[in-house]
């Protein structure tokens, strides 16, 4: 029933997630990686399904890489 | 991660950072011209998703410069080159972004704690109820496991984040909690619920893509 995906995929849990305080404590490894073309999601597969599922660190993830590639990086 | 020898770029904020007077003052200031920068435009790109607009939005974004500048200074010997010395320099600055914006939330919020506004659940989900009776069963199932199997607490933030779409940054400042032990709590409900919609036969059992 596909008008049940978007709940389905809410409810989807990965085991490998670390969570919040594990994800920000390297965030700045990780967005270097991402940066850099690195495999980030392959190195550090735990941060990866974190940062899918948890919105707010999602969200100072795509803010730190803007920062990063956005012309602040000498 | 082990630790890498520092880039060029990183050791020389270092060196200038750890100079003696006016070369270390001008390393902060360029330092924390750069952590303004980062901060408004941070700001201007979360702007749709916060009820804080103009002018204060501008100072939440140079309050959290300041003080993003006062904890690198403090945690300087901290930095260990396992990145770029300015990306963990900014990561900084965005989570003070964050933490200030959950704060500044609720002088002006979009919904109030405790609202409890179930009817919006289908369309947080896209779900209309009218249409399939299956649709409905469901969402009464995820409330009777909210409501049931869920402790005041857990149900509470529950509730916040998921049914009156609370932010969770402003949810965190609110009740004085945090950020992880609000994620677990909905890491934990998503799992309930998932268990008790498959028992139901409303989803399938998971597959093996990593999933539970």
């Amino acid at each position: 029933m596909s008008e049940l995906d978007r709940l389905e995929r809410f409810l989807r849990t990965d085991p490998r997630d670390v969570g919040c305080d594990e994800a920000m404590a390297v965030l700045h490894v990780y967005v270097d990686l991402v940066a850099d073309g690195e495999d980030a999601a392959g190195r550090c597969p735990g941060v990866a399904a974190h940062l899918l599922a948890c919105g707010p660190c999602g969200e100072d993830f795509t803010g730190l890489l803007a920062a990063v590639t956005g012309g602040e990086r000498e | 991660m082990p630790a890498q020898d520092l880039d060029e770029e990183s050791s020389a904020w270092l060196r200038r950072l750890g100079a003696a007077g006016a070369g270390r003052r001008v390393a902060e200031r360029d330092l924390h011209a750069r952590l303004v920068r980062i901060a408004l435009a941070e700001v201007r790109r979360r702007a749709a998703s916060t009820p804080v607009a103009g002018q204060e939005l501008d100072d939440v974004a140079h309050q959290a410069a300041d003080d993003a500048m006062l904890a690198i200074l403090a945690k300087l010997a901290d930095f260990r080159g396992e990145s770029r010395f300015t990306t963990w320099a900014y990561r900084f600055v965005i989570l003070e972004v964050s933490a200030k914006l959950g704060r500044h939330y609720w002088r002006h919020p979009l919904v109030a704690l405790d609202a409890g506004q179930w009817e919006r659940l289908p369309d947080r989900f896209g779900i209309d109820p009218e249409r399939h009776a299956e649709a409905a069963g469901v969402l009464a199932e995820v409330r009777r496991v909210v409501e049931e199997e869920l402790t005041a607490h857990q149900r509470r933030i529950f509730v916040a984040v998921v049914v009156d779409q609370v932010p969770r940054d402003a949810l965190v400042a609110g009740l004085g909690l945090r950020k992880n032990a609000v994620y677990k709590v909905i890491f934990d409900a998503r799992r309930k619920i998932r268990r008790a919609l498959v028992a139901k036969g409303y989803l399938e059992e998971p597959g093996g893509s990593g999933d539970e």
